[in-house]
């Protein structure tokens, strides 16, 4: 009988001392909340978050909505990581402005917010933004399709292939910023649809998959059969938006520009389907937000930004083997030794 | 001269003996086409269909009203035609599938990554695809025949099941147009074009138009056919004639997943690549295609041609609103209109007495 009491005393202690032990060994904790774990773009995020937690000894939870668009999942996984005492959370919201009550909460209860990739509706929602200048991406295209067609670029036919109906800043940006560069009145810089030049012979949306490319660009095919330029959303879209200039024997006529700077895609460019792609690292803003997290737990310390950005900036690069004089690029080469999925 | 009651009204009409047949209680135009929608199911849709195109044709002219737009619509729903054809079988016994999308995503990815990952030839490959998705259709099949699981739940399982796997073996990644025409070109086929003049027809439009008459055919002159009407339309009674109603549920379903296996490759020929996020809104497309398309939720009635009809009508308005230039949300709402007025047809037609 002794014994029994003995042990279920041991059993009821040792928790307690190990629980001791540990507090003040409290490991940095990180929370990864992407749009969705399908998208290869989060999964490489996620990994690189992963592999950051790992190196740094933190702990690290990631949460994903069920689909592009899924909001409530990602307040519930805000929730959870609050209850679960994490010292920041990574971000990439489906909804921008919605989200912005639940990181209130979050920012209160003390934890250290960052928005990756998406910025949030107003910026300032959480305590900072890793994110591509994804209006610099678009531009940098902009400019490279422009520079490619010389004194034709007066004469163009521009098909837009958006990423879907509801508008959201990443598609705008970089909407925006490829007319920008290619040089063409953007009306109000914070939609698209509303510019004026004739140039533009339609957009349509893509939901940025191949499916959704491909469609769109036929669509557009029979709005202008002389289409010339093609912009795209991301380099789903622009495989899909090849393959309906196939079907119609036109893939050598035109130039498809893209955003993203996937392996795939990175690809894409050296077999001729893709001219040019602004490519951008979810890696480095995955590795760095959790940095962010860390000094942030251990010292306190928030982020800074870039200078003259209202976010710190992770860079977008332009990748093409076709340079263009006063366009800065990277080669093929290098844009595979740095392409992410 | 007593009157037997069961001759007809007019007891001194001729004596007809030979079968027994129903006498024409009301008469009037209303109730006249009442019963010839009834009789004949895809001609709704078929009429929405001619009327939407003269429409659209009389507002855009000739960039809407030409062989190329026309084939081009075919092309675009070809994808959601094949599987809105499965779906109507499934439909038809009183069920509904929501599997078809995942189960055509897998497929498709079983289809690549055997070529890809294994090396194996694209015809094994393919095969093995077309395996996959009739065994996907089986289990769905099983859990509803033998467990007697409401085909609602035990799809709406199935899709999570089968669209998990889908992301879990292919481990999200895309396998490249390129890369497939150069070391599979096989597995494009159902992109491939035949052009007569501006018309464009590729190899998966041309499964999809023979899918459906070939199963309309099965369903109408077959008694497998049969059988499956008689199923969706009472199951109880059914089984008490002597209809196999288990077996007929189970082939109905594998067939159903072997259709979605066929969509796989449709979808590869489409896109050009293999990408296991491609599909997502099929089930709800293909929903809607058989709704519009006339074939009762309820089970037991309506043809699969009407499927096809329900499809091309929702590519006509998507393309015809688009180069009106309308919003897409256009599209969106004038579809959900669609589907309550065909729902409300069907309520109205099934009131016809015979």
């Amino acid at each position: 009988m002794k014994l029994i009491h003995t042990a279920l005393t041991a059993l009821v202690v040792s928790p307690l001392l190990m629980g001791l032990a540990y507090a003040d060994d409290h490991k940095p904790s990180a929370c990864l909340i992407t749009k969705t774990d399908t998208n290869p773009f989060f999964v490489k995020m996620r990994e690189g978050a992963e592999a950051m937690s790992t190196e740094m000894g933190m702990d690290f939870k990631s949460f994903a909505g069920r689909l592009d668009g899924d909001h409530q999942t990602q307040v519930q996984a805000i929730e959870t990581c609050i209850a679960d005492g994490a010292d920041g959370i990574l971000l990439t919201a489906s909804d921008t402005s919605a989200i912005v009550s639940a990181v209130e909460q979050a920012r209160e209860a003390g934890l250290l917010v960052i928005a990756l990739d998406t910025p949030l509706d107003p910026i300032g929602a959480a305590d900072a933004t890793f994110a591509t200048d994804n209006f610099r991406a678009g531009e940098l295209i902009g400019a490279w399709a422009a520079a490619q067609l010389g004194d034709e670029a007066a004469n163009a036919h521009i098909g837009m292939l958006n990423i879907n109906v509801s508008q959201p800043t990443v598609g705008v940006l970089r909407n925006q910023g490829f007319l920008t560069g290619f040089g063409i009145d953007t009306g109000d810089v914070n939609r698209w649809g509303d510019e004026t030049d004739p140039r533009i012979s339609g957009q349509d949306l893509s939901n940025g998959n191949e499916e959704g490319g491909r469609d769109g660009m036929e669509n557009l095919l029979l709005m202008d059969p002389m289409i010339n330029v093609v912009y795209t959303i991301n380099e789903p879209a622009a495989a899909g938006a090849y393959q309906a200039l196939k079907a119609i024997g036109r893939e050598d006529d035109v130039l498809i520009v893209s955003v993203d700077g996937s392996c795939t895609g990175i690809a894409d460019i050296r077999d001729g389907v893709i001219g040019a792609t602004a490519q951008q690292y979810p890696l480095l803003m995955a590795s760095k937000g959790m940095e962010a997290i860390y000094h942030w737990a251990q010292e306190g310390k928030k982020p800074m930004t870039t200078p003259g950005k209202a976010f710190f900036d992770t860079g977008v690069s332009l990748v093409t083997d076709s340079p263009a004089k006063g366009v800065e690029s990277i080669s093929v080469k290098k844009g595979m030794d740095l392409c992410w999925g | 001269m007593t009157q037997n009651p069961l001759n007809s009204q007019n007891s001194d009409g001729p004596d007809t003996g030979s079968h027994a047949s129903f006498d024409q209680q009301r008469t009037g135009m209303v109730y006249r086409i009442q019963h010839l929608l009834h009789t004949n199911p895809a001609l709704v849709p078929l009429v929405v269909l001619v009327v939407s195109i003269a429409v659209f044709g009389m507002l855009l002219g000739s960039k809407f009203f030409s062989p190329f737009a026309l084939t081009l619509i075919l092309q675009q729903v070809q994808i959601v035609g094949i599987i809105a054809a499965a779906q109507s079988l499934i439909i038809l016994t009183a069920g509904i599938d929501l599997s078809v999308g995942a189960i055509m995503v897998l497929s498709s990815v079983v289809m690549g990554q055997f070529t890809f990952r294994y090396g194996l030839p694209a015809e094994i490959s393919i095969f093995f695809g077309l395996v996959c998705g009739a065994l996907c259709g089986m289990i769905s099949g099983l859990l509803v025949s033998r467990l007697k699981l409401p085909p609602f739940i035990v799809t709406l399982g199935m899709w999570q099941i089968v669209l998990a796997t889908n992301f879990l073996y292919s481990a999200n990644q895309t396998i490249r147009a390129h890369d497939i025409e150069e070391i599979a070109p096989l597995l494009q086929f159902f992109g491939y074009k035949i052009s007569i003049g501006n018309a464009v027809f590729t190899v998966g439009v041309l499964f999809m138009i023979a899918l459906v008459f070939v199963l309309g055919y099965a369903l109408k002159y077959t008694a497998w056919g049969r059988h499956v009407y008689a199923v969706g339309d009472d199951i109880e009674a059914a089984k008490l004639s002597g209809v196999k109603t288990e077996r007929v549920l189970l082939s109905v379903y594998m067939l159903s997943g072997l259709i979605c296996g066929f969509a796989g490759w449709a979808l590869i020929g489409r896109i050009g690549s293999v990408s296991p996020t491609a599909g997502q809104l099929a089930n709800i497309e293909s929903i809607t295609a058989v709704v519009i398309g006339g074939i009762s939720l309820f089970g037991g009635r309506g043809s699969i041609i009407g499927s096809l009809f329900g499809a091309l009508i929702v590519g006509v308005f998507t393309l015809g609103l688009r180069l009106l230039g309308a919003d897409a949300q256009w599209t969106y709402l004038l579809i959900g209109v669609l589907i309550i007025a065909a729902v409300a047809v069907d309520q109205w037609i099934r009131k016809a007495s015979v």
